[in-house]
């Protein structure tokens, strides 16, 4: 830039030596695509569509794995990952372990553990709701004898009654697992409801909710360790140790688990953390099904084929039109932008669309399943990018065959 | 020299020749009528002058500058600033408002659509559609029509206006009408090249430029 160019401002500006470009800025650009698509509306919605079914479908699927993983992290969430299992393993010849009737009290002596509880397996013994009911028709129910805490080292609650308190030491009192209720049909405590235990009637006083973190409590039914002792001859072995550590020290508690149940043995001790199982299933719901996201990519190949279609139809109907606008100054670039840009939104509007269809599917699934509403920020994202980049592919034939119609046919086409 | 055709040939595939070496001068403002039979070659001379297509031998120039070593992008920057086109079948986009017609006469001069919008409303009141602004072209008479498509060629203020049978579409009132608003931008200066086959509307110009066979075999100026 000389100095000279930029002297005498006052002066008219002389007619410039070198031509005016043509110019088309970008707002004028994309008012000039949504002119384009408002002028035909309907053709415009019905091409969208094709988008909009695809993105919606594939918004969809992400939409329901996302909250469904999201429901099982929060049921993991609120039983807590706190929770740790110590159950006996097995000698090198396969024979099994025992675990040592002090475990329970030295586990509940370390400092960052909470509250520990012990099932102990009662072998031999099945449960009817008659003395009628053939032996062989056990239900699947099995018999254990339980601490008065498991319900609440567990995380959960009874459904009905009380679970096993000082009375159950002295007499014969039974709690049911959730799914052992129904296999027995009792669907609460009232009166005198009575099973038939390893021949002896049991009074039910109480029916626990599903404990999500270990559902094989569900099939059980309880006894006290006294009673079991007294008619099954038990040993106080447990045969499973619940235990709950200080949320801040779980895999410091885990460590010394082992060793603290059984000082002697602690090879034979196995000590594991429900949560991480259920953590890798949700991890399983959130992986999206491939094959689902396939057709949902599927109908967005359609989709942007459609677009493709109409745009090249809009081409031919528009020679008049292109023809005008290279009079009017418009570069082969120009009608090129102008039919991409029209094309691109036309997809993007398909997308936006289709991803309010998606979000709208997942949250009726969601309400249907009492499921929180989740929709990944990724997703939210992805759909109008895609859908603008796959419009913009879709009209680069079309835009190209706009930009080529030489503008003196295109005028005569009219 | 608004415009300067000097040997001007132009050939379509297959060797037909739409002009045969034409040379003509126009000088800024004045106003050519441009007569001929069918397929004389005045709608390819026009669109040569308007740039829309390139001449296949000969020199062309355009509000003094040389179209042959022109690129395509300065060509359209030529169309966008210098020179207005009026069409014998309008091309006025249905959709739109008059004013917005008139307005995209100017879309790529890059100039913002409210500035755009101001000059076209200018425009029309210049042709006498002041109380037309809003109209579809569906709702206004083929003359109107015209006018419209006039006030988009002159709102940018073209060097040139080039008009391709603007009243071929006309009843011969509008028609007249039309002619008369053409004569009347040529206060501004501007240069005014019309096609017509319409001998009365020829007489009205000052130079009339007769052509057959690809060849200008009259000029006469009044």
């Amino acid at each position: 830039m000389t100095s000279a160019t930029a002297a005498a401002p006052a002066a008219p500006a002389p007619r410039p030596a070198a031509i005016d470009r043509a110019r088309l800025p970008v707002r004028e650009l994309f008012g000039t695509a949504l002119q384009g698509l408002k002028t035909r509306r309907l053709r415009a919605a019905l091409s969208a569509l094709g988008i909009a079914i695809g993105i919606g479908a594939m918004v969809a699927v992400v939409g329901v794995s996302a909250s469904a993983q999201a429901n099982l992290l929060a049921e993991i969430d609120a039983l807590g990952t706190n929770l740790l299992t110590v159950t006996p393993g097995q000698t090198f010849l396969g024979a099994n372990e025992v675990l040592p009737d002090t475990a329970v009290p030295s586990i509940e002596h370390q400092t960052n553990v909470h509250s520990a509880a012990a099932v102990y397996q009662i072998s031999g013994a099945n449960v009817y709701r008659t003395p009628l009911v053939p032996a062989a028709e056990t239900g699947g129910i099995g018999v254990d004898a339980a601490a008065e805490n498991l319900p609440a080292v567990m995380g959960t609650t009874m459904a009905s009654g009380h679970f096993l308190g000082q009375v159950a030491n002295e007499f014969p009192e039974a709690v049911l697992g959730w799914q052992a209720a129904q296999v027995l049909q009792i669907n609460h405590v009232a009166g005198h409801l009575m099973v038939y235990l390893g021949n002896t009637w049991f009074t039910v006083i109480g029916i626990m909710r599903s404990a999500v973190l270990d559902t094989s409590l569900d099939a059980t039914v309880f006894i006290s360790l006294p009673e079991a002792e007294r008619l099954f001859q038990t040993q106080p072995n447990p045969s499973e140790i619940y235990v709950r550590a200080n949320q801040n020290d779980v895999v410091g508690v885990s460590n010394i688990l082992a060793a603290t149940a059984d000082p002697q043995n602690a090879d034979g001790v196995q000590v594991s953390r429900p949560s991480d199982a259920l953590q890798a299933q949700a991890d399983a719901k959130g992986q999206f099904t491939t094959l689902l996201l396939g057709l949902g990519a599927v109908a967005l190949l359609v989709g942007a084929i459609g677009i493709a279609n109409i745009m090249v139809i809009s081409v031919l109907e528009r020679r008049g039109e292109i023809g005008l606008r290279r009079a009017l100054g418009a570069t082969r670039h120009h009608i090129t932008a102008q039919f991409l840009t029209e094309s691109a939104l036309l997809a993007l509007l398909g997308a936006i669309a289709g991803l309010a269809l998606g979000a709208a599917a997942t949250q009726v699934y969601a309400i249907s399943r009492h499921e929180p509403f989740v929709l990944p920020l990724y997703a939210l994202l992805a759909a109008p990018t895609s859908g603008f980049i796959i419009g913009a592919i879709a009209g680069l034939y079309p835009a190209a065959k706009a930009a080529r119609l030489s503008p003196t046919e295109a005028l005569r086409s009219t | 020299m608004a415009l300067w055709l000097e040997g001007v040939v132009k050939e379509y595939a297959g060797g037909v020749a739409a002009l045969r070496g034409v040379s003509l001068e126009i000088p800024d403002g004045d106003r050519v009528a441009v007569v001929g039979p069918s397929g004389s070659g005045k709608t390819t001379m026009l669109t040569i002058m308007g740039t829309l297509e390139r001449a296949t031998a000969g020199r062309v120039e355009v509000a003094g500058r040389d179209v042959g070593s022109a690129s395509d992008v300065d060509l359209a920057g030529l169309r966008a600033c210098e020179i207005g086109f009026v069409f014998q079948g309008f091309h006025l986009q249905e959709a739109m408002s008059a004013v917005d017609n008139v307005a995209l006469g100017m879309l790529y001069t890059g100039m913002p659509l409210r500035e755009r919008r101001e000059i076209a409303r200018g425009a029309l009141d210049r042709v006498g559609l002041g109380h037309r602004r809003e109209f579809k072209p569906a709702k206004l008479s083929g003359g109107e029509r015209q006018r419209v498509a006039i006030a988009r060629a002159i709102a940018k203020r073209p060097v040139i206006v080039l008009a391709d049978e603007p009243t071929g579409n006309l009843d011969s009132r509008s028609g007249r009408e039309v002619i008369a608003l053409l004569h009347g931008l040529a206060a501004d200066g501007a240069t005014l090249v019309l096609i017509t086959h319409d001998e009365r509307i020829a007489s009205s110009f000052p130079r009339r430029v007769q052509m057959r066979d690809g060849e200008i075999v009259g000029d006469d100026r009044a």
